[in-house]
């Protein structure tokens, strides 16, 4: 061991030295294989550098090895809470590339699955946000409870409750029974009760608003020069939702608000998904009480559900993106005629999302780290691929 | 009704009056001293135990959760099953532990723990050992527990560790004073350091002469009480353990029996400065109708309880706000609070109370516009169409 010990220069002036450490990829509160190479003065942080790649699977290069719809189950792989909003980016991008049309009710359909899943994530997020900030993982099961009735949901149109796979592109792989539908309605009127106890027990907590107030301030202008997006950019301030700037799909004909934050910091980001998890019933309403009838897929793609490879798009490429939970989710595709992608690329927003992770947390306390790392709402599946 | 009150009392009598019959005098004598000891070193592990089990089943409730039931009847045999489980685990010591402290300090600590219950008065004519300096016996065997946490976190060699054990000490050193400083009103108006004595001057008017019905008393107990939850290193106070942000604090590097070691001196804390606080204010032992010692018991589980309920629904705060909380605002607290004693304990009447009451609600409100810098902030949230 190197270490020196403490040694006196004068009277009273005492000679420290920082203390490198290590949290992760071992550790309760990454969130994942997840590592922060953190330098200290005492408990304040004075560096810090993200290590990550421990969860990297070589996602774009297998999709380059598959068949178009074959990579689809592997997109669910990628943010694993939001496997439906995974499978909404990668469907558009590859419709825009060879120009499918996607019937009115599937739209729908993938509208109502996105917006499910922003409630399951954003209610898990705050969960495991205050479990960071030592609350014994009591909100993170009252959380987990609302996120079992839409698990139960998708389990029901899809098969699996987080594995989704459930998009196709031209439309979805299964229709919605009114029953289903029905039961949809029944989460929508119990949600926002849930929120309000949620907010009661939360939202004035006098130790919540402590650690989290003005604790990892991210300024606007530092969040749009670092590409920052989602809620995470919202809290800040800027008014950016993808949904609103590319009203792609059918999302403006849904009547809903962009919640902005003022300061950007941990709270605001706390609260602007609440915020958004009551925009998203709006828009689950609307969507649940208007959805036509009709078919669930586009005619011309029907035959290539049984035979994925023999779809072959066009020569070209497409970039096409969604607002994913966590911020813009895109997917780049790039074909040459074959059933296999030449060039596939994500987006993550996770990824990108983390980059300025050293510039809140310098100057903060250890503890703060934590929490602003779950503030950021990083899932690992995404961040390396 | 007398009989069960004196129940242990009489049944010691009665073993060592068997004695007597057939053995020498000094033999009774060391008899006496031994049973004693045993029924302290039985009480105490048998109360850890039962307090892990009582801490899961009601933090799982408020979770929404059942707790443990498979083993034993509502779980009861889980305490049993976990110390077998402990105890066959296999012992790591790291490769450059400091391997004396590190042996040393799980068994350090939970000796102050043991030697705490010596002082506690459990029922009429049951303090183990009426000492007249109980109080002070009890602080000062209490505060040793720092010396043995540090060894801990020292010898683990792992910077976690020396991060939880820096926390500690600081921690552990500064709730200390206001913990003792809130005792000091107790005294004065007992007279005594005997718990013994405190309990019986808070004798009559059916209870309601118990200290915590005074304007200095109920100050004083809050205070006592959060400092001594700080002490035992339990939620909202956990820092020296963080669990989201320092792995396990110092306690990171064992496992097995040391481990529960340490676990079994936070259990037993936790009683002991229950026991204590409820002797102190809220008239120990006494109360009509029940036996002695299950009054002692219903107090002391009763604060035990809202420990747990403190851990099932608060986050953890920071340690610098940790800090500024003893400094800043309980400590000058106390001080006023001693002012406030001695001020009744010279008038007489409906003086006493307006003066005592005036000065503490004043000083309180000071103080809390003081430390402004914690009031939660107003936030604004702007919507974008």
């Amino acid at each position: 061991m190197t270490e020196k010990t403490f040694s006196l220069h004068g009277a009273g002036d005492m000679d420290t030295q920082t203390l490198e450490i290590n949290i992760g990829p071992q550790h309760p509160s990454t969130h994942g294989v997840f590592r922060m190479n953190v330098v200290l003065d005492g408990e304040t942080i004075v560096s810090l550098k993200p290590v990550m790649g421990y969860l990297h699977r070589n996602h774009e290069q297998i999709a380059e090895n598959m068949s178009y719809t074959g990579s689809m189950p592997y997109t669910d792989r990628l943010d694993y809470f939001n496997s439906m909003s995974n499978n909404f980016g990668y469907a558009m991008a590859v419709e825009k590339l060879a120009n499918i049309e996607v019937p009115e009710r599937a739209h729908y359909i993938r509208i109502i699955m996105a917006e499910l899943t922003r409630l399951v994530n954003h209610v898990s997020v705050i969960g495991f946000l205050l479990n960071d900030l030592g609350a014994f993982f009591t909100p993170v099961l009252y959380a987990f409870r609302e996120r079992e009735k839409i698990l139960d949901i998708f389990e029901e149109v899809a098969g699996a409750r987080m594995m989704c796979n459930y998009l196709r592109f031209g439309g979805v792989k299964y229709d919605l029974s009114p029953e289903v539908l029905a039961r949809i309605a029944g989460i929508l009127k119990k949600f926002p009760k849930f929120l309000e106890e949620f907010e009661t027990l939360l939202t004035k907590n006098e130790i919540l608003c402590m650690r989290c107030q003005n604790v990892g301030v991210l300024p606007a202008e530092l969040a749009v020069s670092a590409s920052v997006t989602g809620p995470m950019l919202r809290a800040s301030g800027v008014n950016y939702d993808i949904r609103k700037a590319d009203n792609y799909s059918l999302y403006e004909r849904f009547k809903f608000r962009v919640p902005l934050g003022q300061k950007g910091d941990v709270y605001d980001r706390y609260y602007v998904r609440i915020l958004e998890m009551r925009e998203s019933l709006k828009i689950l309403e609307q969507a649940v009480k208007e959805i036509p009838a009709g078919d669930i897929m586009s005619k011309k793609m029907v035959p290539f559900l049984k035979s994925p490879r023999n779809f072959k798009p066009p020569v070209g490429e497409a970039y096409a993106r969604v607002e994913a939970p966590k911020g813009e989710l895109g997917y780049y595709v790039v074909s040459d005629g074959t059933a296999q992608p030449w060039r596939y690329h994500v987006r993550a927003p996770s990824f990108i999302n983390l980059t300025i992770l050293e510039d809140l947390c310098i100057g903060q306390k250890v503890a703060d780290a934590i929490i602003i790392l779950g503030s950021v709402d990083i899932v690992l599946g995404e961040l390396d691929r | 009704m007398e009989t069960l009150d004196q129940i242990f009392v009489l049944s010691k009598k009665g073993i060592l009056d068997f004695l007597g019959t057939f053995l020498p005098e000094w033999v009774v004598t060391l008899a006496c001293v031994a049973i004693t000891i045993k029924a302290i070193a039985v009480l105490g592990p048998v109360t850890m135990m039962y307090l892990t089990l009582m801490e899961r089943k009601v933090i799982g409730r408020m979770q929404n959760r059942i707790g443990p039931n498979r083993v034993g009847k509502w779980g009861l045999l889980q305490p049993l099953a976990d110390g077998v489980k402990m105890l066959t685990k296999e012992d790591i010591v790291p490769h450059g532990a400091d391997a004396v402290s590190h042996f040393l300090a799980p068994i350090l600590i939970v000796i102050p723990s043991l030697l705490a219950f010596a002082v506690i008065p459990f029922g009429r004519g049951m303090t183990p050992v009426d000492l007249n300096v109980g109080v002070l016996f009890f602080i000062a065997v209490s505060s040793t527990t720092t010396i043995a946490i540090f060894m801990a976190s020292w010898g683990s060699r792992n910077k976690f560790s020396v991060l939880g054990g820096m926390r500690s000490a600081a921690q552990m050193i500064s709730y200390e004073v206001p913990m003792v400083l809130s005792v000091v009103p107790v005294i004065l108006i007992a007279g005594s350091l005997s718990t013994n004595d405190i309990v019986l001057a808070q004798a009559g008017w059916g209870g309601l002469k118990w200290f915590v019905f005074t304007p200095w008393g109920f100050f004083a107990f809050i205070i006592f009480f959060l400092c001594g939850v700080a002490e035992c290193n339990r939620s909202p106070f956990d820092l020296p353990e963080g669990e989201s942000e320092i792995v396990a604090g110092f306690h990171t590097e064992y496992s097995g029996m040391k481990f529960a070691l340490f676990y079994m001196a936070e259990f037993m804390n936790s009683f002991t400065v229950s026991g204590l606080a409820a002797t102190l204010f809220l008239g120990g032992w006494q109360g009509p109708f029940l036996p002695s010692w299950l009054w002692f018991f219903l107090k002391t589980y009763a604060l035990i309880f809202v420990m747990i309920w403190f851990r099932g629904t608060l986050p953890r705060i920071r340690v610098d706000q940790l800090m500024g909380l003893a400094w800043k605002f309980l400590m000058p607290l106390t001080l006023v609070n001693i002012l406030a004693a001695g001020l009744w304990y010279f008038t007489e009447g409906a003086a006493r109370w307006l003066i005592t009451a005036s000065i503490l609600a004043g000083s309180f409100w000071l103080l809390t516009k003081l430390n402004r810098g914690y009031t939660p902030e107003k936030r604004v949230y702007l919507f974008a169409e």
